[in-house]
């Protein structure tokens, strides 16, 4: 088998490993108050943790570029108009226009 | 790959090391690095779907991150229709994107010049902005960030945002659990 291959099957297998160890270890019950509590602060932790490390990290440097400042217009779109479609049609946009100066 | 593993991120940490030279096991140690935080998310989930253990497992393979943050409700509970179905539209979008890009893909020229490589973060954006609603959960995002962001010179692609993770620890403080119960006795036992 090719190394690519490998990588795709392997991938494939942890994936639906991960994705279904959840719902049946702890499905259909009560869930731990401490763990509700965790789990309603996971989505804001993980989600600003990638914004901010595909908007602002270049491999394993910080820096800003294009993709920063489309991100930040986008985020300045839905902030005040809350469409998520013109939010993201305009970070597209912005940062396009940016790389092409 | 599209087709079997969906998960973008994961997909695309596995192809950036194998295209730096790295062999199948680091590819696929990263991509699961990347996944692990499935691992919350559909343990988070599993009380909301119904059905015995093997159809739980089966509509846990549908959890992504925007069906998952889409069907929140907010209260640790989740909407399984929702989440189901907008896994099945990102799902059809997803693998038929991947042909159209495999197939026209040199056509379009560099995507990174018409600024796609925004629109992931951007959408992330929105859904954080949704999120934000307590003081606690800013709090919470505001610590995560600045995790990711320190680590990303030290460690692996996908690492940063894992750790991050940590900051959601903060709902373990006795206020935060407090606030949780208040809220469920509010909203009468939900489910």
């Amino acid at each position: 088998m090719s190394t690519g291959a490998m990588t795709i099957v392997g991938c494939a297998l942890v994936t639906a490993a991960i994705k279904a160890a959840g719902p049946v270890a702890l499905g259909g019950r009560e869930l731990p108050t401490w763990f509700t509590s965790v789990v309603i602060l996971l989505s804001p932790a993980l989600l600003a943790a990638l914004v901010a490390t595909q908007a602002l990290a270049e491999g394993d440097q910080l820096a800003l570029e294009a993709d920063t400042g489309g991100v930040a217009v986008g985020g300045l779109v839905i902030w005040r108009s809350g469409s998520i479609v013109a939010c993201v049609l305009a970070a597209a946009t912005v940062t396009a226009a940016l790389r092409a100066l | 790959m599209s087709a079997i593993v969906f998960a973008g991120s994961a997909q695309f940490t596995a192809i950036s090391i194998l295209a730096q030279g790295g062999g199948a096991g680091a590819a696929v140690a990263a991509a699961a690095l990347m996944n692990s935080r499935f691992l919350p998310m559909s343990a988070a989930v599993g009380p909301s779907f119904s059905g015995g253990p093997i159809r739980r497992a089966l509509k846990g393979q549908a959890v992504v991150d925007h069906s998952w943050a889409l069907s929140s409700r907010g209260d640790g509970t989740f909407d399984e229709h929702l989440l189901l179905g907008a896994s099945a539209i990102a799902y059809v979008t997803w693998v038929s994107g991947t042909a159209v890009g495999a197939l026209w893909g040199d056509a379009l020229g560099d995507p990174d010049k018409l600024g796609l490589d925004a629109i992931f973060p951007a959408f992330f954006f929105g859904l954080l902005l949704n999120e934000l609603r307590s003081r606690r959960a800013r709090g919470v995002a505001a610590l995560g960030t600045g995790i990711a962001l320190a680590l990303v010179p030290f460690t692996p692609a996908g690492v940063p945002v894992l750790v991050a993770s940590l900051a959601a620890l903060v709902g373990l403080t006795r206020r935060a659990r407090a606030d949780v119960r208040e809220r469920q006795e509010a909203e009468g036992e939900p489910r």
